[in-house]
């Protein structure tokens, strides 16, 4: 590929979706975007930065940008997060709330579903104590073709192994051939729709948690900075935040703070000093 | 260092059982089918047992309920590792006292993520 086509493609990718690539990473280019080429009837990849050259068709942009995502996710990643949303947040929540008897829990990077329906199992599991409760779940995602995935539900034997119990198995799937489902219940907890972390976030107000987890990593520093901060305005001023593994806040954003000993967790910063130790001692 | 008794009538599975498992730090036993199994736990109980189904003279699920019944046999974390992926094995398993359930073919990341699951790791 010739430098000035690199930077035609990483360019787009950059303003559409906030996706960093590095030249190295051309190998991956090549091989996303030549199917797309060959489906659309052109011989080469030649053929197709033409085509974008030419027409900036926005069809094609967002194919080719949903093509460059990673969208790899499994059902209770890295534990941790999950086992503090279990464990800290979701009791806290619940005193806090009492009132309004309403929690709003926001999975801003969903991929195929695995997250919010990882959320899903463990908010059924508290039972009788969330009894007559709204909670809304809602999952976005920059590509459509990974929300349909969450919204059928359909998940490989592999997928469904990987960091999911057996019991949560047992409970909350069907089998279909080879596949197994999940329940229509569980379905009826989640919301999905398409949203783009760098355009506004109209309509999104009040969370009490963000998940935003494994794609701030892919982004340059000062996005990261714009992301977060349009996040936090989307929150409560008491919400929880959880990043992924490789993320922090640190560096990037005072909007929020790390909460000690929670690996992955912040605070937003408003209250985050007397929240964190409310959570320690409770 | 945990013991793990890994059963399984393929050599080439517990072969490769035991490589994921050793790099994971447990000590590793093997047995060929359920009663060879059910020998190893009576004369020397582990903390984990891998688990096959189908095996020849005794299966997974018998020695799985003639294990809880033996001596110290609730003691050990057991995991089916098996091609049996209906939900009617599976609930068979739970219910005989199985502790996890991995669907053969399976993977490090599978074997480390289900251990950890049942806090062995
Ligand atoms: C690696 S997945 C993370 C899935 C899940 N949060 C997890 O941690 O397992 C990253 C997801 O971020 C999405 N994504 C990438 N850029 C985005 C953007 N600008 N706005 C919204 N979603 C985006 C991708 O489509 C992809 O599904």
């Amino acid at each position: 590929m010739r430098p000035e086509d690199f930077d035609l493609i990483s360019g787009i990718l950059k303003t559409r979706s906030g996706l960093i690539l590095s030249p190295e990473k051309v190998y991956l280019l090549e091989s996303r975007l030549t199917p797309i080429a060959r489906a659309k009837g052109l011989e080469t990849l030649d053929d197709l930065i033409n085509e974008i050259r030419l027409h900036r068709k926005e069809a094609l942009l967002s194919e080719i940008t949903e093509a460059m995502t990673t969208n790899e996710s499994f059902f209770f990643r890295d534990n941790t997060p999950f086992d503090l949303f279990k464990d800290k947040v979701l009791p806290e929540l619940i005193k806090r709330n009492a009132q309004t008897k309403k929690i709003k829990i926001w999975c801003a990077a969903a991929s195929t579903g695995q997250e919010p329906y990882s959320i899903a199992m463990i908010v059924k599991e508290m039972g009788a104590k969330l009894e007559g409760w709204d909670i809304e779940i809602f999952g976005t995602d920059l590509s459509n073709k990974v929300l349909e995935k969450a919204k059928v539900g359909l998940y490989s034997q592999f997928e469904v192994q990987r960091g999911m119990p057996i019991k949560y198995l047992m409970k909350h799937f069907a089998q279909v051939g080879e596949m197994w489902q999940i329940s229509e219940e569980l379905k009826g907890m989640v919301k999905f729709k398409p949203m783009n972390l760098l355009d506004n976030y109209m309509g999104f107000h009040n969370y009490d948690v963000v998940f935003c987890r494994n794609v701030l990593i892919y982004f340059e520093p000062d996005m990261k900075t714009k992301v977060l901060e349009k996040v936090r305005k989307a929150m409560k001023p008491d919400g929880t935040l959880f990043l992924g593994a490789a993320e922090t806040v640190l560096g990037i954003t005072d909007k929020f703070k790390p909460v000690t000993g929670s690996r992955g967790m912040y605070h937003t910063t408003d209250v985050s000093d007397a929240l964190s130790s409310s959570l320690r001692t409770g | 260092m945990k013991s793990c008794l890994v059963v399984d009538d393929s050599k080439v599975i517990r072969k490769v059982a035991r490589r994921i498992l050793e790099e994971l730090s447990f000590d590793i036993k093997e047995a060929v089918d359920g009663q060879d199994a059910l020998d190893n736990c009576i004369a020397d109980m582990p903390d984990v047992v891998l688990l096959d189904w189908n095996m020849p003279i005794m299966n997974g699920l018998d020695f799985l309920k003639a294990l809880r019944r033996t001596d110290g046999g609730d003691n050990p974390v057991v995991v089916f590792c098996t091609t049996e992926n209906d939900m009617a094995h599976i609930s068979a398993a739970i219910s005989a006292g199985a502790d996890e359930y991995i669907m053969k073919p399976f993977d490090r990341e599978i074997i480390e993520s289900k251990f950890s699951q049942v806090g062995l790791l």
